[in-house]
């Protein structure tokens, strides 16, 4: 069960913004959701180690040399706005 | 010889590249045979969300400009890529509206490397968006129908790849699976998918989803196809440090019998939770494997059942913090007339992503917060553990695992639309696989009310080479006929 005062904390975190509408449906759609996963807090894993990588690797390391990259204008070129190599955002806050 | 439509129906790019060898056909009118079937079907399979027409005939007139015996083995051969594949210059959208417009000023490595091969881009096809979904129903731009039947779904977040490959306006094409994705498309429309071992092919220039769970493979008309794209796209990459590729090229696949080999009937997977029709083509399949000389026995797997509380923790979580890059700063879509830059983040992730993308990004960003980090991602973590133990233990006595790839045949457009969870059910026998890292691949076992059925065989980390000899072995044995309806009307 996530409360509605929940969900809009986490949608401020997730910088995401939702309508009243869309929080009505959201809210027991994600409670659902978490109820079903719950199931998971409820088993004993103690003594488990967590997997977060299912295939062993080994630290991976390269020589230090410089390759060919992106140029400058091909790395900003997606930019919605871009000025004299910067991207430009509003003010903040 | 003269080629047809007819003739495209079940073009394997074997015999494309064989058609080519022997100059029975030009690479222009090869690719032009798909271009015209793209034309003629396109508008009612809603595949391709863009075809590069000029850039696949320009690149096609370049092969057919070098003599033939100085082209590679592949050169001239046409494909069909998820628009999840960074594509230098051409428009990349990973399905979804933040991406709209976006123009990748580079190619990811698997591009590249088909760039190399020689082979011709028809274009970008639909999916999911953010390869989030089981139907392709989540593309923020159309939604791709079943071959088989139009009013069905072709499965997700790969449909596009796999109703493309079905419908015959590709030979074969480029997905990506992160439960499923390329499995259980290709289950529902009647082609091979292969999800490879987890490192075995670089993810470079792929947009990301779930990186630990993410990994690119091929949807194809048979399994000779299959092992061919396979090892034109596997290999370590330094730009993928996760990236490991194969011990050595799977080849082709010849194996005719299945002597000495033996199969576990994962038990969980075969239960209540599958249709009878989804049964029935499985357990012929099984007597397929004992008539090819195989043994096959019941094996019990207790911890995959929990395979999708855990991945709809760990696939979400890493979601969203891969997402957190789509700010409208650097690429991709800015919402106009923000009062600040809070506000513009806000707004244009809002404006820019679809209900499921919002749906996951607040189910990983609510289990990844404050407090909540013990008792979800990291319990999830410990349960993928358990089922790596699980599928350890299993492969001590067997070589490979089989089940059905999806418990359903393709389900009607709109079906599960309304219930999230129900959607996400759909994936229980290949979830679990993700998990682990392993590789499977489905094949087509059957019908079931005149719609294909996938069988999955599993295999441990690396065993490409021999599960594809044993899919092969079943898949001469069976010989079905896989083409659907669409193409006979056309014809």
């Amino acid at each position: 069960m996530i409360t509605r005062r929940e969900v809009e904390h986490v949608a401020r975190l997730a910088r995401l913004h939702f309508e009243d509408e869309e929080l009505e449906r959201l809210q027991p759609e994600l409670s659902q959701i978490i109820d079903y996963v719950q199931q998971l807090a409820e088993l004993d894993l103690s003594g488990l180690e967590p997997t977060s990588h299912a295939v062993a690797l080994k630290n991976v390391f390269r020589p230090d040399v410089p390759v060919p990259g992106l140029t400058q204008e091909e790395a900003m070129s997606n930019g919605p706005d871009v000025e004299r190599g910067q991207f430009v955002v509003p003010k903040i806050g | 010889m003269h080629l047809d439509e007819a003739t495209v129906l079940d073009l394997t790019a074997h015999r494309c590249r064989e058609l080519l060898q022997t100059g029975e056909i030009s690479s222009t009118e090869l690719t032009r045979l798909y271009l015209d079937r793209i034309a003629a079907v396109d508008d009612s399979v809603k595949s391709y969300l863009l075809v590069d027409e000029q850039g696949a005939l320009a690149q096609a007139a370049a092969v057919d400009a070098k003599p033939r015996s100085e082209r590679k083995p592949w050169e001239g051969v046409p494909i069909g890529l998820k628009d999840i594949f960074c594509v230098k210059g051409m428009e990349t959208t990973c399905g979804s509206r933040i991406l709209k417009g976006y123009h990748p000023p580079y190619d990811a490595t698997i591009v590249a490397k088909l760039r190399e091969a020689g082979l011709v881009f028809l274009g970008k096809l639909n999916m999911d968006e953010f390869a989030m979904g089981s139907s392709t129903e989540n593309s923020a731009f159309q939604t791709t129908h079943n071959p088989w039947d139009l009013d069905r779904v072709p499965g997700g977040s790969s449909g596009g790849s796999a109703a493309c490959v079905a419908a015959a306006e590709a030979p074969w094409t480029l997905g990506t699976d992160t439960g499923g994705s390329i499995r259980q498309p290709a289950s529902l429309c009647g082609v091979v998918g292969l999800k490879p071992t987890y490192g075995a092919v670089s993810r470079y220039g792929l947009v990301a989803f779930a990186s630990s769970l993410d990994q690119i493979g091929p949807l194809t008309r048979d399994v000779k196809d299959a092992a061919a794209l396979l090892d034109l796209i596997a290999g370590r990459d330094p730009r993928d440090s996760t990236s490991i590729g194969l011990p050595e090229p799977v080849g082709i696949p010849i194996r005719t019998d299945l002597e000495g080999l033996r199969f576990g009937v994962i038990k969980e997977f075969v239960g209540d939770a599958c249709e009878a029709g989804v049964r029935e083509v499985f357990d012929s399949t099984v007597d397929t494997i004992l008539q090819l000389g195989g043994v096959c026995e019941e094996v019990s797997l207790p911890s995959v059942e929990r395979g999708i509380a855990a991945y709809y923790l760990i696939a979400p979580s890493e979601a969203s913090s891969n997402l957190a890059r789509f700010d409208g700063v650097r690429y991709g879509h800015r919402t106009s007339g923000a009062a600040d830059l809070y506000d513009m983040y806000t707004h244009t992730r809002s404006e820019g992503f679809g209900p499921e993308v919002k749906r996951r990004i607040m189910i990983g960003t609510y289990a990844l917060s404050a407090g909540y980090y013990d008792a979800y991602y990291a319990q999830a973590q410990r349960t993928r553990t358990l089922i790596i133990r699980d599928f350890e233990s299993a492969f001590e006595r067997f070589d490979y695992l089989i089940s059905p790839t999806s418990p359903s045949v393709a389900f009607k457009i709109g079906e599960k639309t309304a219930d999230p969870l129900a959607m996400y059910l759909s994936d229980l026998c290949t979830i679990p696989v993700n998990l682990a890292g392993l590789p499977g691949i489905s094949l087509p076992g059957g019908f079931s009310e005149g719609l294909p059925v996938g069988v999955q065989i599993i295999g441990p980390h690396f065993s490409e080479k021999g599960m594809l000899g044993a899919a092969h072995a079943i898949e001469q044995k069976l010989r079905l006929p896989l083409v659907p309806p669409l193409a006979e009307v056309a014809r």
